[in-house]
């Protein structure tokens, strides 16, 4: 016979104002199997808990049912009491009468009849519950960063300070990212390299940290603290260990027309390259589609110069196999496309250029060394104009829905430093709204206006047009003129949309990682956990959760490296035993359980049965992987013979519950 | 109701654009080809409609300079199309003329059995085009 105690809590006025709580718990005292009833005025205060505590000694009770908040705000705080009292603490129920009744009703006498309803449902559950253990794994004490960009390096360095081996996976030669190809920063505008290329070497330099860059993600398996990932090293040609980086195969390379994609092929690099001086590492690779040797068999003056006989044309592809107990996600962003855009025509002039290309043009290491050339003709152009906005906040379908939150900060420095550098250059900047929320955002922008007259211009462009001389005829408004405008620009720069990686997406297949529409990685809860995702054990770095300034970044790689620091300090972690399991008998081995597990907890096997007449049945049948099982329950959903059940949540215990409300 | 906000609402109903999606960034206006002729511009027939003072564009050229070349439908980011919105006051601004050949009163004593419905609807064109 169960010995059932209800606890109704008052939760200060929050719900006795609306429920009558000692009617509440006087009616409830009257259900079969209930043997104590009470309310209390703060059952989460410490008296509260101790008055739990007490009754499941003194009536040695067999189930709880405490009446409050929703379990999210308190569940584990009387589980531990429960579990104190030395009952399991899974015998333990919340009936959710505050966000669920008190604070959704107005009308007393109703929402006391739906807190006894509510109470009711959980009573039949406890009637059901049985006491459940967690079971632990072991955790594999070394991380795996996705993407070497800010992000991940600065998430890398304070896992690798912590003490824990970290892995870089970096996709192209060099880490670093996107940050590389900056040329200053805002609102300090310091230079991003003098800031990015310590850290840059910090990582090399590392004894915990292994950087292994041309190289990508294959497939990952395994779960939380136990991930088997299988990584696929690209091809460099050049054997990093032996290259010292002293640049002489470049000079020689005669394939000197190779685009350039560190440079936005702005300006062309040779087949055998180093990324830019400042490299880490600091090896040179190969372009097999451009080297001449690879592809004709002729040529070979890089390994003929090489001093360190590091060149090997016979370089292949390879995987390797390693175990992390972590994942931290760091794949960035890029700019969008701009081909949807025909009316600023940049597919049509070299001097209609993406924002990320004006930083090349502006950047010390750029096809320009610094000097802002226009690509036509090299010419120093007199009149540039800016469009901010383009693809962002677009709900035509021909652009990104969301801000893409920089661009008006890198507007106002590009501005800016082309009028402190070239102050006989004219500058407008096209503006749909400035958002400068940040540390010093909005004096930044305030300053390009009234201290640098950048000609700030509340409109929009709506027609380019080309002309021989390479310059362009711009069609704009002015709305708060109300005119139209007509401007003879030598360069126009368009803030183009952020937008994820394309390597995000199939990577976030491959971690059963869940994303929004937009391809940005979710997290698992967008205030209380922005840094999970809501696979265990996998952690979102900087922009490929979403649109983000290089502070941002830097706050949350260090947020997400402290999460994944948090779990690989543990020998052992401790499950949830709220998960499903599979009664072989049933299974009729349909895999659709394992088609709809977000998680890839589930697989099959095929198992003998002994049948009643002593013969053996080979039978395929599906079984869960408890420790990656987040306990979802979708399985139990589709599963059409009945054989998935969820500890904790049974069919048998929610049905009861729905009995409880319905009957 | 005011007659100038039954106007706003009739005209996004005609029209199925909604002008509270409109952000202000004057795309519309940046591609108009025949903006100079115009005294009020698209941006402004968008805010016109959103703040209830059709009454004043209605009496503007401006409505009839529009060429209808929907430059701004197709780059509005927004999708608030000020292109179908013309279409929609121009229409209204038809409607709201006078000298039918038919006035709504006198419909009962012209329904006779012999009446085909097509004259009917015919007798409500208007004098002038």
């Amino acid at each position: 016979m169960q010995k059932i105690g209800v606890f109704v809590c008052h939760c200060g006025t929050n719900i006795s104002a609306t429920v009558d709580v000692k009617k509440v718990a006087e009616t409830l005292g009257k259900e079969p199997g209930v043997v104590y009833s009470t309310d209390y005025q703060f059952m989460c205060s410490s008296s509260g808990q101790n008055l739990v505590i007490d009754k499941i000694k003194e009536l040695g009770l067999t189930g709880v049912v405490i009446c409050s908040c929703s379990p999210r705000m308190h569940e584990k705080t009387f589980r531990k009491a429960a579990d104190k009292a030395g009952l399991n603490s899974f015998l333990l129920e919340m009936a959710n009468i505050r966000e669920q009744d008190a604070w959704v009703h107005k009308n007393r006498e109703e929402a006391t009849l739906k807190a006894v309803a509510l109470a009711r449902a959980a009573v039949a559950k406890v009637h059901l519950n049985t006491p459940l253990t967690p079971g632990s794994s072991d955790v594999n004490k070394r991380a795996l960063v996705i993407g070497g960009g800010i992000a991940g390096m600065q998430a890398a360095l304070d896992i690798a300070d912590a003490g824990f081996k970290v892995d870089i996976v970096e996709r192209e030669a060099t880490i670093g990212g996107t940050m590389t190809q900056i040329d200053k920063t805002f609102p300090t505008l310091d230079c991003a390299s003098c800031i990015l290329t310590p850290k840059m070497v910090d990582c090399e330099q590392h004894e915990n940290i292994s950087l292994v860059t041309k190289s990508e993600v294959d497939t990952i398996e395994g779960y939380v603290g136990n991930f088997t990932v299988k990584i696929k090293h690209k091809a460099k040609y050049v054997d990093p260990d032996k290259c010292t980086g002293c640049g002489l195969c470049i000079q020689k390379c005669p394939s000197k027309k190779v685009p350039d994609p560190f440079n936005l092929n702005l300006a062309p690099h040779t087949a055998i390259n180093i990324t830019f001086p400042q490299a880490v590492p600091l090896v040179a690779t190969i372009d097999a589609d451009n080297c001449l040797m690879i592809q004709k068999g002729k040529c070979g003056l890089c390994a003929t110069v090489c001093p360190a006989d590091a060149i090997n044309y016979e370089d292949k592809d390879s995987i390797e196999e390693k175990k992390y107990g972590a994942i931290i996600v760091s794949t960035g962003f890029k700019p969008i496309s701009l081909h949807n855009f025909d009316e600023y025509a940049y597919d049509n002039s070299p001097n209609v250029v993406t924002s990320l290309e004006y930083e090349r043009l502006m950047s010390a290491t750029g096809p320009g060394k610094g000097t802002v050339l226009r690509p036509s003709d090299g010419k120093h152009p007199k009149t540039i104009v800016f469009q901010q906005c383009v693809g962002s906040r677009d709900t035509s379908g021909r652009g990104k829905t969301y801000c893409s939150g920089i661009c008006c900060m890198y507007t106002a420095k590009h501005a800016m430093l082309t009028r402190e550098k070239y102050p006989d250059t004219d500058v407008y900047v096209f503006y749909t709204d400035v958002r400068s929320p940040g540390k010093g955002f909005d004096e930044f922008y305030r300053r390009a206006v009234e201290k640098y007259h950048v000609h700030y211009i509340k409109g929009a462009i709506g027609k380019v047009v080309p002309m021989s001389n390479g310059n362009l005829q711009i069609q704009a408004s002015d709305l708060l003129m109300n005119e139209q405008l007509h401007i003879e620009a030598d360069l126009l720069v368009l803030a183009a949309a952020m937008e994820p990686d394309k390597s995000a997406k199939p990577l976030a297949q491959k971690l059963t990682a869940s994303m929004d529409n937009d391809d940005w990685f979710t997290e698992s809860h967008p205030k209380l956990r922005p840094v999970e995702s809501p696979t265990a054990g996998v952690f979102l770095a900087g922009a490929c959760q979403g649109p983000k300034d290089i502070p941002q970044t830097v706050a949350q790689a260090g947020a997400a490296a402290s999460k994944a620091i948090g779990l690989l300090i543990k020998d052992k972690l401790q499950g949830n035993p709220c998960v499903a399991h599979s009664d072989e008998n049933m299974c009729n081995g349909c895999s659709q359980c394992a088609n709809v597990c977000p998680y890839g907890a589930i697989t099959y096997e095929e198992k003998d049965f002994r049948m009643p007449d002593r013969t053996t049945l080979v039978r395929r049948v599906a079984s869960v992987n408890p420790a990656v099982c987040q306990g979802c329950g979708a399985c139990t959903v589709v599963c059409p013979s009945g054989a998935m059940d969820l500890f904790g949540f049974s069919n048998k215990q929610i049905l009861a519950e729905v009995d409880a409300l319905c009957l | 109701m005011d007659k100038n906000k039954l106007l706003s609402e009739q005209v996004q109903r005609n029209s199925g654009v909604d002008v509270s999606k409109c952000m202000r960034c004057g795309k519309c206006t940046a591609t108009c080809p025949n903006y100079d002729l115009m005294e009020y511009h698209p941006h402004q027939f968008v805010n016109m409609v959103e703040n209830d003072k059709l009454d004043v564009l209605m009496k503007s050229s401006s409505l009839y300079l529009c060429l209808n070349c929907f430059a701004c439908v197709e780059r509005c980011p927004r999708g608030v199309e000020p292109g179908k919105l013309v279409e929609a006051i121009r229409l209204e601004a038809v409607r709201q003329k006078e000298n039918n050949h038919l006035k709504p009163d006198q419909i009962v004593e012209k329904l006779t059995e012999g009446m085909p419905q097509q004259a009917i609807t015919t007798a409500f064109r208007k004098y002038t085009k």
